[in-house]
Parts: structure tokens; C-alpha cells; sequence
């Protein structure tokens, strides 16, 4: 884990770099198309600026040949190979998951994402928000869904996006070849921050996903030193609980996302600013001015001291 | 066809005075009485110079767009105020520059197209524009405000929900559009009529132009699609005020109805801005090479195509909603078809450039450039057409990339290119060559430099509508190179203008023939379109009848002045163009424009809520618009006038050979397909139940639709009987008859109110009940319609203008009360039956 910490991340958001399963069936696919709008465009440019440079002649011009020809046999003959061979590529079209998927459900809020594992421990929901982690090379069945209005799941490394629309759940089949981190985006257009609505993926080996997952499932230390306590107790005190959860501490809280292990997220706000040194206390105090309209009020006016202790202890969640 | 043996229509000399009664008859208002004009040929001119200031309004946005994302997280603009922006940029382009702008070429130039003096419902068209200029102006002001709507052009609930979107932008959005639709509907009705009734004798289908083919399919497009998003944006509104849930799935209604009703509209509204570009190419193309176009009837049959194609592919923008394979594959494979006729209308023109000596004048650059633009944006389009691609590229910058490439290739370099082109219909002058040069090099240049990038910025994974992105993903460049590109266009588009503004304040001159074009536009007009109407032959007859310009001016042909001293036109029959009749046109009226006025009052001031100001203008539209059609349906001046040397046809029609029928006929198609659109509503919620009706609702026991429906068919056969009446010249009995016909409509529909009352309706309860609901509440629409319009017949009846000459009134009463019948029955079979199932 403390791999994927690392700074200095490359952030990779391509069609065009696939960690393997669907999107590298996809992007083998793209490139394909992209070569042959390349030739028949490059060809039929060459033939309009043939058509217009050159000298008229005697020659008669044979309209059937042109347009039958050009207009007619010429594309019904491409776009049918390429509807046969595109069919022949395109992924998903399950109904149920694979017997042996890794299930998780995703919830899109506005502008976060709420990700939720069964502990195959205790048979318990594990919620954790804005990180997806997969286990390389498993099948992982995803659940999509919203509560408020239409978002859309797209991790371009992964597969092609799905909407996540108010009142169905919508699934997508996802697999990581390569272990490695990738960055999704919401894609479909969900009000004013609909920009800043990322998440990130942490494909691992299996081991190395089952014992996060294990940690994950436990709920909050106890805090170590007077600092941490105060913070701890600054989190009920400011009514930090009303929306947040920290399993161990106060459960209640669900407009928020679940704070559980916050301090071991490599970003805040959903990929808005990096959860690195200073940045948990830059939040709380400012998050209407880094994230404006975020469903969090801007906590300016706490005093340093109460800050400082709040900032300590959420980073402390490991 | 040899000129000396042949007798042309009319022989010399002409009478004296002729041409100046012609003259006088079409004088063009001036001063402040300009807003009176309702010749098309004027008003399309005002109709042009506002869509283009949408233009330009609408691309200032976009610049200010790509101001924005120059940079990565730039402060210049907040996420609120760029999501107005981005909001206006695409609805003021779509709604209040793309449609329009081809409705205001096609009414401008057609007349002289097709050789009509004006089209037939000149004071429609004034209305359509005035209700268009002032309700779309007074919409892009929101914007000055920050009350701009800010959920996308296409509006997708449950984002602009109330609960989600309280403030006045979606309602602005909503009601501000849905009548500006109702203006391009009317466009349309013009259009169909006047391209299928008031040709040019002997302008066969066959000899038609392209351009006219381009804009019957078009119209007709319109007539089909716009009802869909009337229907939408109808349900949403009603859900907004009254929270009637139809998409609300908590309560049974489904957000993807709403993109089911949008893009039943919005697809097939690309190919509504693509088809009319492609009919004004087809008619350069010939032009600029000097050679008639190869495959004039390929073409056409092309223009069809896509029209009927394009209403089968709504889906492919869902893609990635979570629809059902089938539908999916068949949607992706429609997509692929519709490739098709794109490409045989490419290949002809690329042939006829062949076959011809092209001219490398400013139409031909924007044409080229056209060609370039549109067939990257068709491969682009055939991409995304493929389903897995598609859920890669759908929703990033790939797809801004693409719809502008098809959209601003398809389009706007087709009407800059007829702008340069058909410049000098306007006062003879033409645009100059050498700016064209440099117009054209920054446009294409600048087009090319900001919208090719996006394809890649799509694919490395950014996502269209963002206000603003981090900078380390890897689209800094990228992003920049687009603005940079994006004000190159912008600089290109500036030059033209000033151009424009250069030649338009010159002195008007004849235009004679420029291009040596093969068309009548080019024929000698003034305001009152071609002196004489020719009589043609062929499909381009200013190239195979060199003299026909000198015979046209001499009054040599067809109509050559006017007979009953007012605005005339000749009527064709629709598909061989014989003369039929002599229509007299309404003349210059301030009752459409102040009916304009009204009906913009009405909906914009419901926005805000003035409800009684709000309704003042209401009743305004309505008496303005009853006081314009009292002057009109008039007896005929004379049984029979003499359009040519020895041929007399009759003045005005009736029935079924009457403009005015048709239009009512199609009116109905409008407002059967916004009745079909309800009906799928209320399916769609009806199969999404787990029970229909749900638990809580119930449907009115039999008894009640069985009176209801007996009600409906007593008044249509009322109506009937007064139409039968009035051939035999009993006049009360017309009346007494239309009266009883108003009554028992009236009671069909309280009848059938009644029986939803007792049986518990509540509109806000859930979906299916809303949707009940808002059947009845289009029918109580239609019966108040008819209410006011029975009222009118009657009115005429007592005021002795309703004869048996002159019974278009009730005639086409007649057309849409039988028509709300069917619809009423259709309406009750869809409530009582959906439960059966």
C-alpha cells in the first residue's frame, strides 16, 4: 500500500493505455477504426482534389459508377465487415456475474462516490468512498446506482462508462490485467461540480487486496495520544458526525462520505487535492473555496488548536 | 426547345400599367412600418440577420468557454457561470441559430426558387419570426443576469427537477423554447405548402431543385420531431409546477422517458440543420463547376433517406444508459445505414466536380472545406456508431470533437458558402474575393486547429461539461491549441462580418446572373418576385433558355401583373406544376406582429411568475390573431382570372384543393404526433408498474367513457352537419349546429373528467396517474382551442362572411374537430385498455 502512496503520480485517464479486460479489447478495436477512417478519408480527399484540379475531358462521366460504386457498394461493404467485426468485440452483455466475481457497489452522489465491499470475514458492508480496489486479474461485477440525479462511471483504463441512473441499477464487468493506479471520471453532466467528481483505482495482487480489504473491515483505532483524543472528540463536538461516519465512533452519519479510513485515501473531495501534508486541515477550513457548492460547510471560523487535533486524528485514520 | 416556334404564356405588348399596379400591389413598407412587412423576401432577410446574431451571440459564449479551459484549473470563470454558459452556447446554437437560420434561407430564397411571387402564408411567417426574435432575445438576456438555465441543452431530469434545479433557469429554458419550437413548426407548414402548391408551372417533382427537395423532407422532419421535445418539455414543466412525477422514479416516473422524448426530437434535428446544407451544396456544387449535378435522382432519393433513417437512431445517444441489447445492436446498425446516403451525396458532388470546369471562387473554398470537414466528422460519426466504441468515447471531448465537426462542417460551411454565394440576390453585390480568401483560410484553419485536438483530449479521458480539469492528466496542450484555434475561427468569422456590413449598406444594383447559375432565383425580381412567372421545362432552366431572364422581364409568361389589384400568386397542382388556381395573398399587417408580442408576453411572463400580466398578453396573441384572420377568407374578387393569353383559372379554392386545408391537415400531424408522444408516456410508466393501475389508482368505471366517446362522435357529426348545411345556404342552421357541436364536446370532456374525479384521480401521486392526467389535460387543451375557434365560425356566421363561397373557416374547423375526436377515443382506449394488458 504504501507502493500506491508513492507522489509524483503519472495520472492516467486513457482510452488508449488499458489495464487489460474490456478497454483493451476496446482500444485494440479503436485503433482499428482509426486507421481506416484514416485511409478512406485520406482517399477520398484524394479524389476530390483529383476531381477538382484536373483538366475536363471527353470523358463521359458514368453516374452509376460513381455513385453505386462510391456511394453505395463501397460503404455497405465496410460498414457491414466492420458491424460483423465490431459485434465480435464488444464485451459484457451479461446478465448475472461471473460465478467467481468479486461483487461491489457503487453509489454516485453528487459529487463523490460511495463504494461498498462485503467483508467476506464478518459478512459485514465495508464503505469507503471515492477508491475502487480491485484484485489484478479477478472478474469484478459492479453495481451501479444514484440516489439524486443521472451520474456516469467511467475509468477509461478498465472498460467503457455506464450511466447511473435514479431508480435502476445498471452492471458493468470490470477486470485489471496490470496492477498499477487509474483514474475515472463522472461522465455524464450532474450539476455544478460535476467536474471535480473523480475516483481512483488501486489494482493489486490478490493477496495484497484481501489484506486491505481486511483492514478496511476494522473500525477506527483508538487514538494513541491527547492530540488524537481531542481530535476525535472535536469530530462529534463540531457535528462532523451528522453526515460522516467513522465506524468505532459514531455510525449514524450517511449524507457524507464514510471517514473509516480517510487517512489512508490518496485524495480528498474526490480527486480534488491530494491527501498529502496540511491538505485535511486545508479542507475542512476551505472546502467551499477548493470545491464550491460541495454539500459541506467551509469550517473558517473553528479555532487552530480544534483544526489542527481534527486534522491529526482523520489523517491518523489508517 | 426551340424559342421561335414555341408561343410563350402571355403576348406582347403588355397593357399599359400593368407593372406599376404589380408594383404598387407589393410595395415594401418603410420606416417603423417595417415591422408590418410580411412578405417573405422581407422578412426572411430580418429572419436571416437574427439567426446570424444568434450566431455570433452563441459563439462569444463558446469563446468564452475556450477562455476557460485554456488553462487548468482556471479561476477565470465559477462553476455556476460556466455551466450557464455552457448550457446557452449549446441551446442558443441548436434552437435559436440552427433551425432557424435554414428556415430563414429556405423562406427567403425560395419564392424566388421556385417562382412564386411569395409563399402562401405570408403573415404566418411574420408571426413565426416576430415570436422567434423576441422570445429568443429576451431568452439569451438571462443570461447577462445568471438566471441562465444550467442543465445542458438537453436537460435531463432529475437534474432539472425542481428539487434539484429550483430556480427559474429550467423553467426559462422550458417555456422559452417550447414556443420558439411552436415558430419553427409553423416554418415548416409554410414550407410544405408553399414548395408542394406554388411552383412554377411546369417545375415538375422531377424539375425541382435540390435545395426545395432538401427542405420538404426537412419540414416534414420537423413536423415529426418537434412534437416529441413539445411533449417533453410539456411533461416537465408539468412535473416543475405541479409535481406531477413523470420522471420521479420514487413515485413510478423514469428519468431515461425524458431522453426518450429528447432525442426522438434531437437526432433527427441533426439531420434537420444537415439536409437543408446539403440541398444549398447541391445547388453550388453545379454552379461553381458549370456542369448540371451528376445524379440529380440519387440525390433526392439520399435526402429521403436520411430523413426516415434518422428518426429510427434516437437510442444511440443511450448507449450507455443500460438499454436492452436488441435494441442497442439494431440502433448501432441504423446508425451505420445512415452512412450511407450521406455517402452517395458526397460521391455525386465529388462527381460533378469531375464532370464540370470548377470555378475556385469563395463558394468553392467553403465548399471544399465543407467536404473536408463533413466527411472527417461522417468517419468520426461511423466511430461512434460502433457500440463498444461509443462507450469509450460517448460523453467526453471525442464527442464534442465530432459534433462539431459534423454540425459546423455540415452546416456552417454550407451557409457560408450560400452566403457568398446567393449574397448578391440581396442588392447585386457581390462579397469581396480577396477577403474570402482569408475569411475562409482563418475559418478552416482555425475550425481544424480547435476541434481536431478534442478527439485525442477525448480519448486520453476528459469528459465533456467540466468547467475546469487538473493538470496533471496530461490535456494541457491539447486544451490550449483548441483555444488558440477556437479565436483563430472567431477571427475569420469577424472578417466576414465586417465584410458583410461593408456591401450590405452599398447601393442596390440588378443582380443579373453572377455565376452563371442554372436557376430562377437568378432571374430579374423585385418586390414582387419575377415579373411574369415562367413556364419551365427542364431542371436548369436558365441554361437551357438563355432568353428566358428578357421573356420573364418582358412579361412574357405566366401572371405577368396583378388581377385583383392585390398581392397574388399562382397555385400548381403538387406533382406536375399545372396552374390550378389564383390565390390572393394577405397583404402587410401589424395584427402578427402584435400577436408575436402577445404570445412571447405570455410564456416568458409565466416564468417569472407574472401570472396576470402573463395571461393579459395571452388574450392579446388570441384577439390579434382572430382580428388578422377576419380579413382573411374572403369571397373571391371575381370567379375566374386570365393568368396567361386565353387561360382562365379559378380565384381561390376550397376543400381539398385549398392551401389552408393542407395546412390544418398537417397541423393535425403536429398535434397527433405531441398526442402519440403522451400516449408513449404513459406506456412506458404503465409497463414500468409493478400493478397498472398502481395501488391507490384506479380507472373511471366503463360507463363514463362509453357517454364521453357518444358525446365526441354527436359533435363531429354536429360539425358535419354544418358543413353539409352550408352548401344549401342555411345559414342558422350552421350556427345552431356548430353550437351543438361545441356542447357536446364540452360534455364529452367534462363527462370524462367527471368519471376520473369519482374515481380518485391524483396527478401527484404517481407517475401513471400524471400521465392520465396530462392526456386529459391535452385534450382539455384541444377543446378549448376548438371552443374559441367554434365561437369564431359562429361569429362569422352572424357577420355574414361565412358563405358558401368563402367556407374555409369551418371547413378547416371541420378538419381538427374530427380530429380531436379520433384523438379523444385514441386517448380513452390508451387509459382503459393499458390495465387489460
Amino acid at each position: 500500500m504504501s507502493a500506491l502512496a508513492a507522489p509524483a503520480l503519472a495520472q492516467l485517464q486513457s482510452v488508449l493505455s488499458p489495464a487489460g479486460g474490456a478497454a483493451g479489447t476496446i482500444a485494440s478495436l479503436s485503433w482499428v477504426l482509426f486507421a481506416g477512417a484514416a485511409l478512406i478519408f485520406i482517399g477520398v480527399m484524394g479524389l476530390l482534389a483529383w476531381a477538382v484540379s484536373r483538366r475536363a475531358d471527353a470523358r463521359p462521366v458514368r453516374p452509376m459508377r460513381w455513385i453505386i460504386g462510391g456511394g453505395v457498394l463501397f460503404p455497405l461493404a465496410v460498414l457491414a465487415s466492420l458491424f460483423v467485426y465490431s459485434h465480435g468485440r464488444t464485451p459484457g452483455w451479461l446478465a448475472a456475474p461471473p460465478p467467481d466475481a468479486l461483487l461491489v457497489s457503487i453509489t454516485a452522489h453528487m459529487w463523490w462516490w460511495e463504494v461498498r465491499y462485503r467483508d467476506p470475514a464478518s459478512g459485514q458492508d465495508v464503505t469507503l468512498a471515492n477508491e475502487l480496489h480491485l484484485p489484478v486479474g479477478k472478474p469484478v461485477w459492479l453495481g451501479l446506482n444514484s440516489p439524486d440525479v443521472i451520474h456516469s462511471f467511467w475509468v477509461p483504463a478498465l472498460a467503457g462508462k455506464v450511466d447511473m441512473v435514479p431508480g435502476r441499477v445498471n452492471h458493468l464487468l470490470v477486470e485489471a490485467r496490470q496492477a498499477g493506479v487509474y483514474r475515472g471520471q463522472c461522465a455524464e453532466y450532474c450539476g455544478e461540480q460535476h467536474a471535480r467528481m473523480a475516483l481512483h483505482v488501486m489494482a493489486k495482487q490478490p493477496a495484497e487486496f484481501d489484506a486491505w480489504l481486511a483492514a478496511q473491515a476494522l473500525t477506527a483505532a483508538n487514538p494513541p495520544s491527547p492530540l488524537l483524543e481531542r481530535g476525535r472528540q472535536a469530530f462529534v463536538a463540531q457535528r462532523c458526525n451528522a453526515c460522516h461516519a467513522v465506524r468505532g465512533v459514531a455510525e449514524e452519519g450517511r449524507l457524507g462520505p464514510d471517514l473509516t479510513h480517510v487517512g489512508s485515501r490518496l485524495y480528498l473531495g474526490a480527486g480534488t487535492l491530494r491527501n498529502q501534508a496540511g491538505a485535511m486541515a486545508h479542507w475542512v477550513a476551505d472546502v467551499q473555496a477548493i470545491k464550491p457548492g460541495a454539500r459541506m460547510p467551509s469550517s473558517s471560523d473553528m479555532d487552530a488548536g480544534t483544526l489542527a487535533a481534527l486534522a491529526a486524528w482523520l489523517e491518523h485514520l489508517q | 426547345m426551340t424559342g421561335e416556334a414555341e408561343k410563350l404564356p402571355s403576348s406582347l405588348p403588355r397593357p399599359h400599367g400593368e407593372l406599376q399596379a404589380l408594383e404598387q400591389a407589393w410595395k415594401a413598407p418603410t420606416g417603423w412600418r417595417l415591422f408590418s412587412a410580411v412578405n417573405n423576401s422581407q422578412v426572411g432577410l430580418f429572419y436571416i440577420a437574427v439567426s446570424l446574431l444568434f450566431f455570433v451571440l452563441a459563439g462569444v459564449l463558446g469563446l468564452m468557454m475556450r477562455a476557460q479551459l485554456a488553462l487548468p484549473d482556471s479561476a477565470l470563470m465559477s462553476a455556476q457561470t460556466y455551466n450557464q454558459v455552457f448550457t446557452m452556447h449549446g441551446t442558443v446554437m441548436m434552437f435559436l441559430f440552427a433551425v432557424p437560420v435554414v428556415e430563414a434561407i429556405a423562406v427567403y430564397l425560395l419564392p424566388a426558387m421556385l417562382g412564386a411571387r411569395d409563399l402562401p402564408f405570408p403573415r404566418l411567417s411574420a408571426y413565426a419570426f416576430w415570436a422567434y426574435a423576441i422570445g429568443g432575445l429576451a431568452f439569451f438576456c438571462t443570461i447577462f443576469f445568471g438566471v441562465s438555465p444550467d442543465g445542458g441543452w438537453f436537460m435531463y431530469p432529475p437534474l432539472t427537477s425542481k428539487e434539484q434545479s429550483p430556480g427559474l433557469g429550467a423553467d426559462f429554458w422550458l417555456l422559452g423554447i417550447g414556443f420558439i419550437e411552436i415558430s419553427a413548426i409553423a416554418g415548416a407548414i409554410e414550407l410544405i405548402i408553399g414548395i408542394l402548391m406554388t411552383r412554377a408551372p411546369g417545375m415538375t417533382l422531377g424539375r425541382m431543385p435540390v435545395f426545395a427537395w432538401a427542405m420538404l423532407v426537412t419540414a416534414f422532419m420537423i413536423v415529426f420531431a418537434f412534437p416529441a421535445i413539445i411533449a417533453g418539455t410539456l411533461l416537465l414543466e408539468l412535473e416543475r409546477a405541479f409535481d406531477w412525477p413523470f420522471f420521479i422514479p420514487a413515485r413510478g416516473g423514469d428519468p431515461l422517458l425524458w431522453q426518450h422524448l429528447f432525442w426522438f426530437f434531437g437526432h433527427p434535428d441533426v439531420y434537420i440543420i444537415f439536409l437543408p446544407a446539403a440541398g444549398m451544396v447541391s445547388m453550388m456544387v453545379p454552379a461553381m463547376a458549370r456542369t448540371p449535378l451528376v445524379a440529380h435522382r440519387a440525390i433526392v432519393a439520399a435526402l429521403v433517406a436520411v430523413g426516415v433513417i434518422s428518426f429510427l437512431l434516437w437510442a444511440h445517444h443511450m448507449f450507455t444508459a443500460g438499454l436492452g441489447r436488441y435494441a442497442m445492436l439494431f440502433v448501432s446498425a441504423a446508425s451505420f445505414a445512415v452512412a450511407i446516403p450521406s455517402a452517395v451525396q458526397v460521391f455525386a458532388w465529388i462527381a460533378t466536380f469531375w464532370k464540370g470546369r470548377v470555378r475556385m471562387l469563395s463558394p468553392t473554398l467553403f465548399l471544399l472545406g465543407f467536404h473536408f470537414i463533413f466527411v472527417l466528422g461522417g468517419l468520426t460519426g461511423v466511430m461512434v456508431a460502433v457500440l463498444p466504441f461509443n462507450w469509450q468515447a460517448h460523453d467526453s471531448y471525442f464527442i464534442v470533437a465530432h459534433l462539431h465537426y459534423v454540425l459546423i462542417g455540415g452546416m456552417v460551411f454550407p451557409v457560408f458558402a450560400g452566403l457568398y454565394y446567393w449574397a448578391p440576390v440581396f442588392n447585386g453585390q457581390r462579397l469581396s474575393e480577396r477577403l474570402a480568401r482569408w475569411v475562409f483560410g482563418l475559418m478552416f484553419g482555425g475550425f481544424n486547429l480547435a476541434f481536431f485536438p478534442m478527439h485525442i483530449t477525448g480519448l486520453l479521458g476528459m469528459p465533456r461539461r467540466i468547467y475546469t480539469y487538473a493538470g496533471d492528466l496530461g490535456w494541457n496542450s491539447l486544451n490550449l491549441l483548441s483555444s488558440v484555434g477556437a479565436f483563430v475561427l472567431a477571427l475569420g468569422v469577424l472578417l466576414f462580418f465586417v465584410d458583410a456590413a461593408r456591401v450590405v449598406f452599398k447601393k442596390k444594383k440588378e443582380h443579373g446572373n453572377p455565376w452563371n447559375a442554372p436557376t430562377l432565383e437568378w432571374l430579374p425580381q423585385g418586390d414582387y418576385g419575377v415579373r411574369s412567372i415562367p413556364q419551365i421545362s427542364s431542371r436548369e432552366p436558365l441554361w437551357d433558355r438563355p432568353a428566358l431572364a428578357d421573356e420573364v422581364a418582358a412579361g412574357r409568361h405566366w401572371l405577368p401583373g396583378t388581377h385583383s389589384g392585390g398581392r397574388e400568386t399562382l397555385v400548381t397542382s403538387w406533382r406536375n406544376a399545372v396552374p390550378r388556381h389564383l390565390l390572393v395573398l394577405p397583404g402587410d399587417s401589424w395584427w402578427p406582429f402584435i400577436a408575436a408580442i402577445g404570445t412571447a408576453g405570455f410564456f416568458l411572463l409565466l416564468t417569472v411568475e407574472l401570472v396576470a400580466i402573463a395571461f393579459a398578453c395571452g388574450v392579446i396573441a388570441v384577439a390579434a390573431i382572430v382580428v388578422w384572420l377576419w380579413q382573411t377568407d374572403n369571397p373571391p374578387h371575381a370567379a375566374s382570372a386570365e393568368v396567361a393569353d386565353g387561360v382562365f383559372v379559378p380565384v381561390g379554392a376550397r376543400g381539398r384543393a385549398s392551401h389552408s386545408w393542407w395546412a390544418m391537415v398537417i397541423l393535425v400531424c403536429v398535434d397527433a404526433t405531441v398526442f402519440a408522444s403522451l400516449v408513449f408516456a404513459h406506456v412506458h410508466v404503465s409497463m414500468a408498474a409493478e400493478v397498472c393501475p398502481p395501488p391507490g389508482a384506479s380507472v373511471p368505471r366503463w360507463g363514463w367513457p362509453v357517454a364521453s366517446a357518444l358525446l365526441l362522435l354527436a359533435g363531429s357529426t354536429a360539425m358535419a352537419g354544418a358543413q353539409a348545411l352550408l352548401g344549401r345556404a342555411l345559414k342558422t342552421g350552421v350556427w345552431l349546429l356548430v353550437l351543438l357541436a361545441m356542447l357536446c364536446l364540452l360534455g364529452a370532456l367534462g363527462v370524462e373528467g367527471w368519471g376520473h374525479h369519482l374515481a380518485g384521480l391524483r396527478p401527484a401521486a404517481n407517475a401513471w396517474s400524471a400521465t392520465v392526467a396530462a392526456l386529459l389535460a391535452w385534450q382539455g387543451f384541444h377543446v378549448a382551442v376548438l371552443a374559441v375557434m367554434g365561437g369564431y365560425v359562429c361569429a362569422r356566421s352572424w357577420a355574414g362572411r361565412l358563405r358558401a363561397d368563402a367556407r374555409s373557416t369551418l371547413d378547416n374547423t371541420a378538419v381538427l374537430w374530427h380530429y380531436v375526436t379520433v384523438q379523444g377515443l385514441a386517448g380513452m382506449g390508451a387509459i382503459y385498455l393499458m390495465p387489460l394488458l
